[in-house]
């Protein structure tokens, strides 16, 4: 018994510094990016000797330049603006689509199905050419409509609220029939709500698939003012390429915010990506 | 109509509603999706116009050029070299963590917050960060391990350097979908084979990797495709002047870059064929796979 629990005792001293270590991994690039933010580019490409920590002070001010030179207010504004009309657009057309799927009975209905499935099961890039297309002859290059435009339906959406909707018990529904509501109040009033966990599921994961994507905004908003933040840094990294310290200033900036977002919602951010366990 | 059964008045009601409500998704759909794939195809037979001239048709020319073209040979193998290194190693290592943090230890939400931070950080920004840690002058491993290795520009290992970027990346999400699986697995298995005297590694290669296996087989999948057409990376950490390109570049990457770069859409088209019906093809081998290797109970 006494050697068991020794046993015991070790297993979990390893996993711990399997563990420690691999947070460890996981966290230089974080930690030489704030590092490398706070020198002054003379220390940053300094090499003998080759400086680990800021040494001549902690230069803050770094952010508010790049803050400036790299259009920060605006590349927020244009990010959070196209992430929340995909999350309305995605989540509204979804819920609808899911619970027509999911609840109600009409001819087609296996066909039309099927379409969301076959699109789920098609790579994106195949779209890009002709939605770039549309975009540019609609005259939104360079407007939150372009950057929306993919996304103002899901099929992943759809087939996930879809499967929400088919788990909620059946007799939900017809004690609202019988008192009186038609299908359209018993959608908003009763089953709606419901999904909630899924919609917020299907939220954050539109959320952050606008937030990292990189080529749709670097198409339709090739110019620095109108673009998003990935899109923005890709374009910056070109111009300041030679000032370390800015340029990881300007990523901390880009990144922050979400990470702030995350560790706020970890809940809702892991149970979504789990239950969900969609595509990125 | 007439011939089937007449649809009494409350199923059509629920007929039109069900129409109206999936009217927005399948018009979209077919607007945003189904069109364009196959307005792509369509087009990977045309010659883009200059200058706004019309496009020409030139048949079977696209793809004749992408087949005779090494660089469109060498994306795909690069790109199928990178899904080598993301994918087991994303896969394994992830694994292993979930397992450790499916135990009731102390501090695990903690390390599972660190784990899936770089799933929040946008590749753009990721990249970027990776590459100054790879700078051959002044980059922290060169400094550190006092090397001088040009981790991003030597053609040799540049395709390494870049998948490792994907695998950190990639770690905390599969981790969480394999922890989601994991608490699926009922606790009276293991405690049967703890009576029985099983070891814990002995316990997680009988019990845990078969009831595991459906998890597995669905991240392999989405990795896999995922993997199939990765861009960012490749776009953020290659210089257009990096010497190591065309051994890193992805398909998606050389799509991009005759599309739009050079304005030759028709030839864009004809490579993104190529790359989905070879995506096409990986999909199906691997749902034969799936009958021979997942475990359904």
């Amino acid at each position: 018994m006494e050697s068991a629990r020794t046993r015991a005792r070790v297993t979990t001293a390893v996993i711990y510094i399997i563990l420690i270590i691999m947070a460890f991994i996981m966290l230089v690039p974080f930690a030489w990016m704030i590092l490398t933010a706070l020198k002054t580019n003379q220390e940053a490409i300094s090499v003998s000797p080759f400086y680990i920590l800021p040494h001549n002070g902690w230069h803050w001010e770094t952010f508010g330049e790049v803050w400036k030179s790299y259009n920060f207010v605006l590349l927020y504004k244009n990010t959070l603006l196209m992430i929340f009309f995909r999350v309305v657009c995605a989540c509204l057309t979804a819920t609808m689509a899911g619970y027509a799927f999911g609840r109600l009975n009409f001819p087609g209905k296996n066909f039309l199905f099927s379409l969301v499935l076959i699109q789920m099961m098609i790579p994106s890039t195949i779209f890009i050419i002709p939605q770039y297309l549309m975009v540019s002859k609609l005259g939104w290059l360079n407007t939150t409509a372009g950057l929306v435009f993919p996304g103002i339906v899901t099929a992943f959406g759809t087939y996930l609220l879809k499967t929400g909707y088919q788990g909620l018990p059946k007799d939900l529904e017809e004690a609202a029939g019988i008192d009186g509501c038609n299908i359209g109040q018993r959608f908003l009033r009763i089953m709606m709500p419901l999904t909630r966990s899924s919609m917020v599921s299907l939220g954050i994961f539109t959320a952050l698939f606008a937030f990292k994507d990189l080529m749709w905004p670097m198409i339709v908003c090739s110019s620095v003012t109108t673009t998003t933040l990935a899109a923005g840094l890709a374009k910056a990294q070109g111009q300041f390429s030679s000032n370390y310290p800015q340029m990881m200033a300007a990523a901390v900036l880009a990144v922050v915010p979400m990470i702030v977002i995350y560790v706020i919602f970890q809940k809702q951010f892991v149970e979504g990506i789990a239950t969900s366990g969609g595509k990125l | 109509m007439k011939e089937k059964r007449k649809m009494t008045a409350k199923e059509k009601n629920e007929a039109i509603w069900a129409y109206a409500f999936v009217a927005p998704t399948i018009i979209g759909l077919i607007v945003l999706n189904f069109y364009p794939a196959i307005n792509t195809f369509w087009q990977s037979f045309f010659k883009t116009g200059d200058f706004g001239k019309g496009n020409t048709f030139v048949g079977l020319a696209n793809y004749q050029k992408a087949f005779a073209d090494p660089e469109i040979w060498q994306s795909l193998i690069n790109t199928i070299k990178y899904a080598i290194i993301e994918v087991p190693l994303g896969v394994v290592i992830a694994l292993i963590l979930a397992v450790f943090l499916n135990r009731k230890l102390k501090g695990t939400s903690l390390f599972r917050t660190i784990f899936f931070l770089p799933m929040v950080c946008a590749p753009a920004a990721v990249a970027m960060v990776w590459k100054w840690l790879y700078n051959q002058q002044f980059g922290l491993f060169n400094n550190i391990l006092h090397t001088n290795v040009a981790w991003i520009s030597d053609p040799k290992i540049a395709w390494i350097s870049v998948g490792i970027i994907g695998v950190w990346s990639i770690i905390g999400y599969n981790m969480v979908l394999f922890i989601s699986g994991l608490q699926e697995i009922p606790g009276d298995y293991y405690e049967a084979a703890e009576i029985d005297g099983a070891t814990g590694i002995r316990q997680f290669f009988d019990i845990t990797v078969p009831l595991l296996s459906p998890t597995t087989f669905f991240i392999v999948q989405t990795r896999v495709i995922g993997a199939l057409t990765i861009f960012d990376l490749m776009f953020m950490v290659m210089d257009k002047t990096n010497t190591a390109l065309t051994k890193v570049e992805s398909a998606v990457y050389v799509f991009y870059k005759y599309t739009f770069d050079q304005g030759n859409k028709g030839y864009g088209a004809a490579i993104v064929m190529i790359l989905v019906v070879f995506i096409m093809i990986v999909t199906v081998i691997m749902q034969r796979a799936e009958k021979k290797f997942v475990f359904y109970n």
